[in-house]
């Protein structure tokens, strides 16, 4: 009996329905957040419940997976979420972004540009984007259902009144496809062009909200502005320190308490990649990877077998 | 006289047989009035007589049980309760205002004064900085609102900065109809007076149509060219202003006009 109440990837077969035909519905109405029946997951709330979930609902056996939280594939979130899944699927996993078939991501677009045949699957903490301007979840809907966004734009013209120009830099709103105004998660605005006409496709999950919604593949994505404020995807005006990337969404490292710092790719694989082939930025080097490192030990001392 | 010449035929905004029931409670009931262009009715009655009922019906926020709210939209009259909702919100940002007694119903108090006076104007589709930053400083102008509160929040502003605040951010669409519910309950007295001279000005230079809900003899007596009075859900007496006033015929009017304090 219990072997059966569980089904491929830690969800039971109800469950896994259910989740599965909301995805359905959000990619057929892109933008549009339809409620589903989160269940709670063996982690706390704004780990990516809403991402395990849709994770979970869209693995198959043969699936690749990579996890990465704010761009990076070592840090707590993503190693936690990765194991889970090693564990309770037995998927193959992958830090490169071109190997992974599903790709769940905590707050960036990966920078190497996605593939048809992937998917993107975000954690989101709270999926209204009119949200903080409108607390009432029954006006939200009405909003949303007629098409009333004029809200979002008094969001975006506080911003250029208090600070001169458009200050939102993450949760950027979007409007998707010329209907439905969409929070795309804590995503940097730097990562909105991505979102629009990509060949993946990319899920929303929100497991406390409660809503899954989707943008699917060569969707039209639109980033809201002013006809004299437009949108302007920034990033810090540096190139990375570690692999000499000027292109790539960057993070800022305080490096000691006399104003050192230096910036590096958001972007683990990326940046790895990159300095692997060879490029080298102002304090990195080009460096071989651990596994090349390993491959070379092996080389002169041949595995043994213990440690299996 | 160029308010005379603004008036067509057709009224404005005809209710009838309007009623409301609050379970075997009389909300309000059997109303019937013409608002003309460029006119100004003022409701007056005791509190509980459905006053408030009746504005909030006629607004669309309340769903009446019987009767029409026929509105001469730019498309021709058309029955505002059988409207689709839609349409029915599309008219309540653009056409229609509505005042609310407490600035901050009306208001959006995390946003600064430039912001709820753009609102209205995003909504309906302006997508220029620049010139919703230019109506903005107008309307606070034209309430007498210094231009360099623009962008401090409403909760920095007085009570009575407030409610001009909200007279601006509702007028700035160029409403055709203002429903207005105690707009000066609350405030002090030389306040109210500045709020009524202002009010009084901007309705008859847009040439606004204004149904005015208030307790208050002396703001009807000031702003509204014709006053219904009601009492127990009824209307019980309508005419001209100071007509009803110098001349009441019904006994709760008679009553009314006779204990307004005099000093």
């Amino acid at each position: 009996m219990t072997d059966q109440s569980y089904n491929f990837a830690y969800l039971d077969e109800q469950t896994k329905r259910m989740i599965r035909r909301a995805i359905l519905k959000a990619v057929a109405v892109p933008g549009y957040q339809v409620p589903f029946a989160s269940r709670e997951m063996p982690m706390p709330y704004g780990w990516g419940t809403g991402g395990v979930q849709v994770t979970a609902a869209c693995l198959m056996p043969e699936d690749v997976l990579k996890v990465i939280d704010q761009g990076a594939d070592d840090t707590t979130n993503a190693v936690s979420i990765r194991k889970f899944f090693q564990r309770t699927a037995g998927v193959a996993t992958t830090e490169a972004t071109s190997e992974a078939t599903i790709i769940q991501t905590r707050h960036r677009i990966p920078e190497q540009a996605l593939t048809a045949g992937q998917i993107l699957v975000y954690q989101v903490p709270i999926p209204e984007p009119l949200r903080f301007l409108e607390p009432r979840e029954t006006e939200t809907r009405k909003m949303h259902s007629l098409e009333e966004y004029g809200l979002m734009h008094v969001k975006l013209y506080e911003d250029i009144a208090r600070h001169g120009s458009i200050a939102t830099a993450y949760a950027y709103p979007v409007k998707v496809e010329g209907r439905y105004v969409m929070d795309p998660s804590p995503i940097p605005k730097f990562d909105n062009p991505k979102l629009s006409d990509s060949p993946a496709l990319q899920l929303f999950g929100a497991g406390r909200e409660q809503r899954i919604y989707a943008v699917p593949p060569f969707t039209r994505v639109v980033s809201l502005d002013f006809d004299d404020h437009p949108f302007d995807p920034s990033k810090a005006p540096h190139d990375c320190d570690l692999c000499g990337a000027s292109e790539s969404y960057l993070d800022e490292v305080i490096t000691d308490d006399s104003g050192g710092r230096m910036f590096v790719c958001s972007d683990t694989d990326f940046c790895r990649t990159r300095r692997e082939a060879g490029h080298a930025g102002r304090l990195g080097e080009a460096q071989f990877s651990s596994k090349k490192i390993a491959n070379s030990f092996e080389g002169i001392c041949p595995p043994t077998g213990d440690e299996a | 006289m160029s308010r005379i010449e603004k008036i067509t035929p057709a009224p404005l905004l005809s209710v009838r047989n309007l009623s409301k029931r609050y379970g075997s409670r009389i909300g309000c009931t059997d109303v019937s009035f013409d608002l003309w262009p460029g006119e100004v009715l003022g409701i007056v009655g005791e509190s509980g007589s459905g006053k408030s009922t009746l504005l909030s019906c006629l607004a669309g926020h309340l769903a009446p049980d019987g009767g029409e709210v026929v509105f001469a939209t730019v498309n021709g009259p058309q029955d505002t309760l059988r409207m689709s909702e839609p349409d029915r919100r599309r008219l309540a940002r653009t056409d229609w205002a509505f005042v609310h007694q407490n600035p901050r119903d009306g208001l959006r108090m995390g946003v600064t004064a430039g912001g709820n006076v753009g609102e209205r104007l995003m909504a309906v589709g302006t997508r220029n900085y620049g010139s919703i930053r230019d109506a903005a400083t107008d309307w606070l102008g034209r309430v007498e609102i210094d231009a360099n509160r623009i962008d401090d929040r409403p909760s920095a502003f007085s009570g009575g900065m407030q409610q001009r605040l909200q007279i601006a951010r509702n007028l700035v669409t160029g409403p055709r109809l203002v429903f207005m519910d105690e707009p000066t309950g609350g405030l002090d007295v030389s306040v109210q007076a500045r709020l009524l001279d202002l009010l009084r000005g901007l309705v008859r230079e847009m040439g606004l149509s204004a149904i005015i809900v208030t307790h208050d003899l002396a703001v009807v007596r000031l702003l509204a060219d014709r006053l219904m009075v009601m009492k127990s859900g009824h209307v019980v007496e309508q005419g001209l202003t100071d007509q009803v006033l110098d001349d009441p015929q019904h006994p709760y009017t008679q009553l009314l006009v006779s204990s307004v304090l005099q000093v």
